[in-house]
C-alpha cells in the first residue's frame, strides 16, 4: 500500500469510528452527505505531485503521521491566549474554537444586531438541521482533492453565520480558531458556512493561530454565500505556528450586484495551501481578491485561486503578493474561466513576488480561459528582488541601508494590507509583519 | 568645501571621468556642462556615492574628510544633497514618510533632537509652497505616476526640506517647460545662501537664465576644459559643443604627443 493509501485508511478507519458519535449523526440529508464525502475520500485520497493542482506542493511530511481529532470534552479554556491572540483597539462579536471545536466560554456574541446569526455550526446541527439542508455542502460541490472530501466526511464543528436581508452588521465577526490546544498531532477539521442574505453588508474575520508550537494539522473548508446586492469582507489570517499544517478552502458564490473582498494572510504554516473559488453568478457581481504571504526559513506556502466568470458584467481584480526569506517557497495558480455569455467580464489578476533570499523559489502560473469575445482581461506575474536604485535613492537622502530596505519591502505590500478591513487590523498585521521581517534579518 | 583633485572614475572598465579638478566654497553656484557623454552625470553620481563607479586616482574632499570613503547615507548627513537626472518610483511609500525619515537621519546625526509633528508639517507646507504643489502630494508615493516636471519638482522640494549644504543637480532642467522651470529655479534660488555650494549640472544653459552661475565650467573627455563666468555658457549656447571638443582631442593628442 502506498504511504498516501495507508494515511486515508487510517482516517477512514476513524471515521468509521467516530461515524455515531459526529453531531446530529441520524439526520438523514447529513449522514448521507456525509457517507458520500468519504467515499469520495477513499477514491482520491491525499494528493500527489502527478496531479496536476499539486504539482509543486508535496503533502508527504503531513500523511506521514496520523493526526487525531480532539476528544469530545477536551476541556480547553485558556483565556489568556484568545486576549494574546486579540487584535489591539478592534471590537468584534467573536466565536473561539479549539482544534476546531467550538467554545462557548470564550466566545463573545451575546449582542448581536437583530437578524443575525453567529453560532457553532454542530450545535446548529443538533437542534436545527433543517435550517443547513440544501445549504451545508451546497458551495463546495463535489471535492476536489482528499482534505476537502475529510473535512466533509467528518463535519463536526465551525461556524455557521446569516446575516438576515438588509442587516449591515456593525462590528467584524471574528472566528478564532486555535490549534494545538493539546499536544502533538491534533486534527481540526473546521467547516463555517455564511450566509449574507440579500442587501446584508458585513465584515468577517476567519484567523487561525497556535496554543502551542506543537504540530498539528487543520484542514478548513469555509462556504461562502453572498445573495443579490450584498457586501462581504472576509479577511482570512493564517498565523498558525512554523510547525503546524494547515490546507484551508473558501468557496463563494456572488449574486446580483453583490461584492465579495477577501484578503488572504498567510504568515504562519510549515505548509500551508489556500484553495479559492469563487462563483460569479449573476449581472453585477464583483469580486476582490488579494492575498499576501510573508514566509520565511522552510515554509511553503501554495495560493491556488480560480474564478468563474458565470454572467455578463461580472468583475474579479485580483491581487496576491508575496516577500520569502530564507528557503521559503511560494506556489501561485490563478485561473480565470470567462463562460461564454459572460460578455463584459472585466477581470484582472496579478501576483508580485519579492524574493528577499537567494535560496527563496517561487512557482507563479496565471492561466486564463476566455470563452466569451467582449471581455477586458489582464493578467500579469513578476519574481524579482528589491530595486538597487530605489536603494540608492533612499541611502541618498539619509536613510541608512537596511531601513531603506525595511521602506521598500513595506512599500511592496502596502497595497495589499490597505484593503484589510478595519484599520487596527491592518496595523497589527504590519507590526507582526515587522518583526517577523527583522527576525529574518537577524537569522541572515 | 567640496575639493576635488585628479579624479579618474571607471565604469563598466571604461574611463569616464579622466583627471577631473574642481573646487567649490561656501554661497557659490558652480554649473557643469558639456555634450552627452562628456562625464557630467558620472561625476553627479560618484559625489552622492552610487555603485558601478570604480575611483581609479584622484580625491573629493569634503569639509576636510574624505567623502568617498563614506556610505551615501552618511554623505547625505552630512549634509551632501543629489537632485537626480532620473528619480526612482517607490510603489507604496509615501512623500511625507520618506520626508520624515531623511529629515530624522539628517537631524539625529548632527546631534539635534527630531522635529515634532507640527514643527515637521509646518515646515513641510511652507515649502510646498515654495515649489507650488498641493498637500495631497505629500501622501502619494515617491514618484510614483508623476510626470517628469512632477519628479524634478519633488526633487526640489525635497532639497528645499533637508537643506542640505551641497546640493549636486544632475540634469534637473531636462524635460521641463517653461513655467516648471521658473518654479523649479525660483525653488533653487531660494536655497542660495552664504553657507550653502550649489552645483547645477546641465547640458543647456536655459536653466542659468534663472539661476545665475557664480563660475562655469565645461567638461569634455572627462576633464574640466574651460572655467568662465555667466558668459562662457552664453558662449556655449551660440557655438555648440564642438570646438571645446576639438579643443579636448587637441589637449588629449598633445598629451599623448
Amino acid at each position: 500500500m502506498s504511504r498516501s493509501a495507508a494515511a486515508t485508511e487510517a482516517y477512514l478507519a476513524a471515521h468509521q469510528a467516530l461515524a455515531s458519535m459526529l453531531p446530529a449523526a441520524g439526520t438523514p440529508w447529513l449522514d448521507h452527505r456525509r457517507s458520500s464525502a468519504r467515499d469520495q475520500f477513499r477514491e482520491l485520497g491525499f494528493p500527489t505531485l502527478r496531479d496536476e493542482q499539486w504539482k509543486y506542493t508535496n503533502v508527504r511530511s503531513i500523511i506521514r503521521q496520523a493526526f487525531t481529532l480532539p476528544p469530545a470534552e477536551s476541556g480547553w479554556m485558556d483565556k489568556g491566549q484568545v486576549d494574546a491572540a486579540a487584535v489591539p483597539g478592534m471590537d468584534t462579536y467573536r466565536l473561539v474554537f479549539a482544534d476546531g471545536i467550538l467554545v462557548p466560554q470564550l466566545s463573545r456574541c451575546d449582542d448581536l444586531p437583530k437578524g443575525v446569526t453567529v453560532t457553532g455550526l454542530a450545535d446548529m446541527l443538533r437542534t436545527d438541521p433543517g435550517r443547513l439542508e440544501g445549504e451545508l455542502g451546497e458551495l463546495l460541490g463535489e471535492p476536489t482533492h482528499g482534505f476537502n472530501a475529510m473535512n466533509s466526511a467528518f463535519v463536526c464543528d465551525g461556524a455557521f453565520v446569516e446575516i438576515g436581508p438588509g442587516v449591515v452588521v456593525d462590528r467584524p465577526i471574528e472566528l478564532l480558531f486555535i490549534s494545538a490546544t493539546g499536544g502533538e498531532g491534533r486534527l481540526a477539521l473546521p467547516r463555517n458556512l455564511v450566509l449574507l442574505r440579500a442587501g446584508s453588508q458585513a465584515t468577517l474575520h476567519e484567523r487561525y493561530v497556535s496554543a502551542s508550537p506543537a504540530r498539528c494539522l487543520t484542514s478548513a473548508v469555509s462556504e461562502v454565500l453572498i445573495e443579490d446586492d450584498a457586501k462581504l469582507h472576509l479577511e482570512r489570517l493564517q498565523e498558525e505556528s512554523e510547525r503546524s499544517f494547515h490546507i484551508g478552502g473558501l468557496f463563494a458564490e456572488v449574486g446580483r450586484n453583490a461584492c465579495f473582498t477577501t484578503n488572504a494572510v498567510t504568515l504562519g504554516g510549515a505548509l500551508v495551501r489556500n484553495d479559492l473559488v469563487v462563483n460569479l453568478n449573476e449581472e453585477g457581481a464583483e469580486a476582490r481578491l488579494n492575498g499576501l504571504y510573508v514566509v520565511g526559513g522552510r515554509q511553503h506556502v501554495d495560493n491556488h485561486t480560480q474564478v468563474f466568470h458565470n454572467s455578463p458584467r461580472t468583475t474579479s481584480h485580483e491581487r496576491y503578493k508575496g516577500i520569502l526569506n530564507g528557503h521559503a517557497r511560494a506556489v501561485f495558480r490563478g485561473h480565470i474561466r470567462v463562460q461564454p455569455d459572460a460578455q463584459q467580464t472585466d477581470a484582472v489578476q496579478n501576483n508580485h513576488n519579492l524574493l528577499l533570499s537567494p535560496d527563496a523559489e517561487v512557482d507563479t502560473m496565471p492561466q486564463l480561459e476566455i470563452y466569451a469575445d467582449d471581455v477586458k482581461c489582464a493578467h500579469g506575474a513578476s519574481v524579482g528582488q528589491l530595486d538597487k536604485d530605489a536603494i540608492f535613492y533612499l541611502r541618498s537622502r539619509g536613510v541608512a541601508e537596511a531601513e531603506a530596505r525595511h521602506m521598500l519591502t513595506r512599500g511592496f505590500m502596502a497595497d495589499v494590507l490597505d484593503e484589510l478591513e478595519p484599520l487596527p487590523l491592518r496595523q497589527y498585521l504590519q507590526h507582526r509583519i515587522d518583526r517577523l521581517m527583522s527576525a529574518a534579518r537577524e537569522a541572515t | 568645501m567640496l575639493t576635488i583633485h585628479n579624479l579618474k572614475v571607471r565604469v563598466d572598465g571604461k574611463t569616464i571621468l579622466n583627471g577631473l579638478d574642481l573646487e567649490v566654497r561656501p554661497g557659490e553656484v558652480h554649473a557643469i556642462m558639456g555634450p552627452n557623454g562628456s562625464g557630467k552625470s558620472t561625476l553627479a553620481n560618484v559625489i552622492a556615492g552610487r555603485d558601478g563607479y570604480e575611483v581609479t586616482s584622484g580625491t573629493i574632499t569634503y569639509q576636510g574628510r574624505d567623502l568617498l570613503g563614506l556610505a551615501p547615507e552618511e554623505r547625505a548627513r552630512q549634509g551632501v544633497f543629489l537632485a537626480f537626472q532620473y528619480p526612482v518610483e517607490i510603489p507604496g511609500v509615501a512623500n511625507v514618510y520618506l520626508l520624515k525619515e531623511a529629515l530624522n537621519a539628517v537631524r539625529t546625526s548632527r546631534g539635534e533632537s527630531e522635529l515634532d509633528a507640527m514643527d515637521f508639517l509646518k515646515r513641510v507646507r511652507e515649502k510646498l509652497q515654495l515649489l507650488e504643489m498641493k498637500e495631497e502630494f505629500l501622501y502619494r508615493s515617491v514618484n510614483e505616476g508623476f510626470s517628469g516636471g512632477e519628479k524634478k519638482r519633488n526633487e526640489i522640494f525635497q532639497m528645499a526640506i533637508l537643506e542640505p549644504k551641497l546640493a549636486i543637480l544632475d540634469e534637473t532642467d531636462s524635460g521641463l517647460d517653461i513655467d516648471a522651470l521658473k518654479v523649479v529655479a525660483n525653488g533653487i534660488n531660494a536655497l542660495r545662501s552664504p553657507d550653502r555650494g550649489i552645483v547645477l549640472v546641465t547640458h543647456y544653459q536655459r536653466l542659468l537664465d534663472y539661476v545665475v552661475p557664480d563660475h562655469v565650467h565645461v567638461l569634455a573627455g572627462g576633464q574640466v576644459v574651460r572655467s568662465g563666468n555667466r558668459s562662457l555658457a552664453v558662449e556655449l549656447e551660440e557655438r555648440g559643443y564642438g570646438w571645446i571638443e576639438n579643443h579636448a582631442a587637441d589637449a588629449v593628442r598633445a598629451e599623448a604627443g
